[in-house]
């Protein structure tokens, strides 16, 4: 009989019924008494010297409590980057401050240099209008390329653009050049990865409050990680000591990496709380999102293959620019380095590899993680240069990639870019897409769009990536300021229901049910009986949050770790209750038994003993029955898969439209199928929004031209086709409880480059063959434009 | 957003004495003027809602002529099924949210250069009704965010004499889904009419030498090999203005092909 609870069951997702009834609550929903409004003063300029702030006219304004700016936090710290990477010559990177608010400078449009607080949200707009700033404006820093050039810099102090200039493995750049020199055939290909805005659904939003009598601060804000945030306002920025300063993420509404950053306006709401003594409350317009949340990507690369004439991979060699915007985000540093370089292996066998990254600051608002955070640039380069390696070298792009494949009896394999793979079988992947996907039907297919005056076309790609980012030895040595472990408590009360505490945040990933799931296999208690706690630093222990595809794959093993320890204690008690030896005790669907015998006492006994330890043994046990596991992977995880997509060109319009796409990913053991397959979707649907429509764009003078839905092309239903998803190819990871991998950014890494070259492929099968790239996004007007060009 | 006062007059006489204040403004549906005073960019002291005048609701098909009330719903425009182009324009703007508010008057008084209805009018020469006078089409669009409308003036209504045969064909902007360029083709006894919406820094215009193909032979055919003058084509992010050119010549082939 299939089960019908437990590991690799799709019950619904428990929190869905909250959300979708109104019930949700996030942090703009919470509302405190005597509560007051933030507003920010925004620069509209890029660049700018701040001469003067006249606050006078805003602070007599009606409602108005206080202003504030950057002077008042000239003293504080800056909001750090949590990764120190190193340049090629050893010499550290430039790590200029980054205020609460701008001091001196402004450097981005968007970027805030006052802020008003007031009685009520309306009154505290009124007097931003209020506030006259003089600046005088500078010449924008914005493309990468010129920037480096420049002799004018976005912070004046460090006089240069370069915040580093990264090697990855140096030691390999000698023999990379070396290969590529001498190969028989060189495949160069020139991309621009494209910028993105994060558009979570729920804005940002802060509101603190202060306690004057205790002085202690609460605040409730939208982060996926709120021990991280915590730990960078108290250590870096305020000095507020951690026991002080409670965070709170209730139910968040999409991050996608954006909400993994701490940013500036939590620290004003926090420091204003203190000074008014009362509630503090923010919350961004759609249009502060699009300015000044975190975005994604802009990579601007060049990348080289070499092979031998019959394919065989020599080396890849990628020159990248990263932009890393006005200041240092929180993980700015390392996305496009530790987790963009390191994969520019991909699943291959190639000897040689070498990256090159210079981050460049510029006069827009900060880039760091976005849903695959470094993975999606890496897959993308190699993934372009390999399908126009196969069409020069007149090669099936499947077989070129099986002929390169790491194969199934390599594993444990140490990449040329310096990870060690614990897992994977990359030929079953796409065995398992040849058997989906109806490859033998696409000329007909093709045949048939043509007859509607379509170009059809079909893309084929692979992926690798690393996540659940780890361990916390080998990232410290590579710079990383965190720890990158999680943490769970499993509190089984006195009635035998039991709470889980765990460090991870859902915004979105369905932790609610995934993790009792994993419990109640372990503990033969009802999935129903368990409830998650996360998301305030009074309730859980510290642990990491959710980026990076972690949450199962690290947090998941914490919770693990500590369910164990609860069999453990559990197994000593109900030995006691049997008068029993431990060794005798077995346990299995909730129950322990002597070996041998009848005799059982269930698990919701042995908890109420704990608690009522009436006939206990307490010269050896503690009474109570909870316990917490701090988990720290011995390595990342590494999911896989290959894609297939085919689309239909419109030669006359230059109109893409996605036909199919089929993902096939090992993501090791799944726990709970749905939620697996749902993740695929929208990942999918987020990399399809790369590949065929998201822009953020600045103009020469560093105005944000796609600074509304207006302009900013965002993916809807109607744009995307029906998915074929598939998880059946397991390959576990070796060294977490679970053998799970993470999948919450797969469809987003594998999805852009499967579209890409399906696009590609439409046009060379329209004729138009001196078309052999088309950067992203893959537009109507891009398209018709590279047909006529 | 500021503050202001709503008032919702039930007839045209109240609106217009509504109006006569300083700093009032007509309110149709609301698609373009609330998101613009949410950003802080209008700030009328008065707005003047037309929702709840009757006479200006509903659609009239008399004869060879449909009578549009100003304050009709591009849902209703849609419902009425007066004639395939006008039918296929209105159900496809915007999304049922857009349809269920925006009226066809505040979209000709607005006269955005990417909005749907002025390539209706224009195509079908219709005749723009305000409260004191008719005005033609072709003397209405003024350009971008311009018209003949005066400063206490309201569409009343919008009369169109029925084609033969129309289409229209909208490429869609990829983000705003306002179209990129719009083609609207209306035939008729007397000659064909093509109104281009989108494309133009002019905002809409008729495209007259393809109408001269056109009316003599009406086929998507006959005008491959024209080319639209590309030198006033709007070019931004979505498109450059060689490529609006092309979409005008593609798209009055399909609403040619398409027209019914």
């Amino acid at each position: 009989m299939p089960k019908d609870s437990g590991i690799g069951t799709s019950p619904k997702r428990r929190e869905d019924i909250r959300f979708l009834t109104g019930n949700g609550k996030y942090t703009d929903d919470i509302n405190l008494t005597g509560q007051s409004y933030a507003a920010f003063v925004r620069s509209d300029v890029a660049h700018g010297k701040i001469n003067s702030i006249d606050t006078s006219a805003a602070e007599n304004m009606a409602g108005v409590l206080a202003v504030f700016t950057g002077e008042d936090f000239a003293d504080v710290g800056g909001n750090p980057a949590g990764w120190l990477i190193n340049s090629r010559d050893g010499e550290p990177m430039k790590e200029p401050k980054r205020p609460v608010l701008a001091h001196g400078k402004v450097r981005h449009v968007g970027d805030a240099y006052a802020a008003v607080i007031a009685e009520t949200a309306a009154q505290a707009q009124n007097a931003v209008d209020a506030i006259n700033a003089d600046i005088t404006e500078l010449p924008a820093i914005v493309d990468m390329a010129t920037a480096l050039a420049s002799g004018s810099f976005v912070h004046d102090e460090i006089e240069t653009n370069q915040c580093f200039d990264w090697g990855w493995i140096e030691d390999n750049r000698a023999a990379t050049d070396a290969a590529i020199r001498s190969a028989p055939h060189v495949t160069t290909l020139s991309l621009v990865n494209n910028r993105l805005v994060p558009n979570a659904m729920e804005s940002r939003a802060s509101t603190a409050d202060y306690d004057p009598g205790t002085g202690d601060y609460t605040l409730y804000t939208t982060s996926q990680n709120p021990h991280l945030t915590r730990l960078l306002i108290c250590a870096f920025v305020l000095g507020i000591p951690e026991n002080k300063l409670r965070v709170v993420s209730p139910d968040v509404g999409g991050g996608f990496g954006s909400k993994i950053y701490h940013y500036g306006e939590e620290a004003l709401v926090l420091a204003a709380a203190k000074k008014l003594c009362r509630p503090v409350k923010w919350t961004a317009s759609r249009s502060e999102s699009f300015l000044t949340d975190a975005h994604g990507r802009d990579h601007v690369t060049k990348i080289e293959l070499a092979c031998e004439k019959d394919g065989t991979f020599i080396a890849f060699r990628t020159d990248t620019m990263a932009n890393v915007g006005a200041y240092l985000s929180n993980f700015s540093t390392v996305t496009p380095t530790f987790l963009h370089g390191t994969l520019m292996a991909g699943n291959y066998t190639v000897p040689n590899v070498y990256v090159n990254v210079k981050a460049v600051f510029t006069n827009t608002a900060p880039v760091d993680a976005y849903r695959g955070a470094g993975r999606p640039e890496a897959t993308y380069s190699l993934e372009r240069v390999i399908d126009k390696c196969a069409r020069e070298l007149a090669l099936d792009p499947i077989e070129l990639r099986r002929k390169n494949f790491i194969k199934p009896d390599q594993f444990p394999y140490a990449s040329a870019a310096g990870l060690e793979y614990d897992a994977g079988n990359y030929d079953a992947l796409f065995d398992k897409l040849e058997e989906i996907v109806d490859f033998g039907g696409f000329k007909a297919r093709r045949a048939e769009s043509e007859k509607g005056g379509k170009l059809r076309g079909l893309g084929i790609n692979s992926y690798i990536e690393a996540c659940g980012i780890a361990p916390s030895n080998l990232v410290g040595i590579l710079g990383a300021r965190v720890g990158l472990y999680d943490a769970a408590t499993v509190r089984v009360n006195a009635t035998g229901n039991i709470s889980v505490m765990v460090g991870a945040h859902s915004h979105g990933q369905g932790h609610a049910t995934v993790f009792p799931q994993v419990v109640s296999e372990m503990l033969g208690v009802e999935e129903n009986s368990i409830e998650i706690v996360h998301g305030d630093t009074s309730k859980i222990p510290f642990g990491m949050g959710s980026y990076g595809s972690r949450s199962l794959a690290v947090c998941g093993s914490a919770v693990v770790r500590a369910t164990e320890k609860i069999i453990n204690k559990a197994t000593k008690i109900a030995a006691h209750m049997l008068e029993a030896s431990e060794s005798d005790i077995d346990f299995k669907d909730g129950k322990f038994s002597v070996s041998g015998t009848d005799k059982s006492v269930a698990f919701g006994e042995v908890a109420f003993k704990a608690y009522v330890p009436h006939d206990y043994p307490h010269d050896e046990l503690e009474p109570g029955l909870e316990e917490t596991a701090f988990y720290d992977p011995a390595n990342f995880t590494y999911p896989s898969g290959a894609y297939a997509c085919e689309v239909e060109v419109d030669p006359e319009t230059g109109q893409v439209t996605v036909e199919s796409f089929t993902a096939v990913d090992d993501f090791g053991n799944v726990i709970n199928p749905m939620i697996v397959t749902g993740q695929v979707h929208g990942g999918i649907g987020q990399g399809i929004g790369q590949a065929l429509l998201e822009n953020c764009t600045y103009d020469e003078n560093g105005q944000l031209l796609s600074a509304s839905y207006m302009d900013y092309a965002m993916p809807r239903a109607s744009d995307l086709p029906f998915y074929t998803v598939d998880h059946s190819c397991v390959t576990p990871c070796t060294h977490n409880p679970l053998g799970v991998k993470g999948c919450g950014e797969a469809g987003a890494i594998g999805s852009p480059p499967t579209i890409v070259n399906a696009v590609v492929d439409a046009l060379h099968s329209g004729g138009h063959t001196h078309v052999t790239h088309i950067d992203m996004p893959v537009s109507p007007a891009r398209v018709w434009s590279a047909i006529n060009s | 957003m500021y503050n202001f006062d709503f008032v919702k007059p039930l007839n045209v006489a109240d609106a217009l004495v509504a109006l006569a204040s300083e700093e009032a403004q007509a309110l149709g549906g609301g698609q373009t003027l609330i998101p613009t005073m949410k950003q802080r960019l209008a700030s009328p002291e008065k707005l003047v809602s037309l929702s709840g005048i009757s006479e200006m609701q509903g659609v009239d098909i008399s004869g060879n002529i449909v009578t549009i009330g100003g304050a009709t719903t591009h849902a209703n425009v849609a419902l009425a099924g007066a004639f395939e182009g006008l039918t296929g324009l209105a159900g496809g703007i915007g999304d049922p949210a857009v349809r269920n508010r925006g009226t066809i008057g505040g979209s000709l008084a607005n006269n955005d250069p990417a909005a749907c209805y002025p390539a209706a009018a224009l195509a079908t020469g219709a005749t723009i009704v305000t409260n004191d006078r008719e005005i033609d089409a072709d003397d209405y669009f003024q350009g971008m965010f311009t018209t003949a409308l005066e400063d206490v003036e309201i569409i009343t209504a919008v009369r169109m004499p029925i084609p033969q045969v129309s289409n229209y064909q909208k490429f869609e902007q990829p983000a705003s889904r306002f179209a990129l360029v719009g083609v609207f083709v209306a035939k008729y006894a007397d000659g064909v009419r093509v109104a281009v919406t989108g494309a133009s820094e002019n905002g809409v215009f008729r495209w007259s030498e393809a109408e001269g193909v056109l009316s003599t032979n009406f086929s998507a055919d006959a005008i491959l090999g024209m080319s639209v003058d590309s030198s006033e084509m709007i070019s931004d992010l979505h498109g450059t203005k060689e490529y609006r050119a092309n979409l005008v010549r593609v798209l009055t082939g399909r609403a040619v092909s398409s027209a019914s």
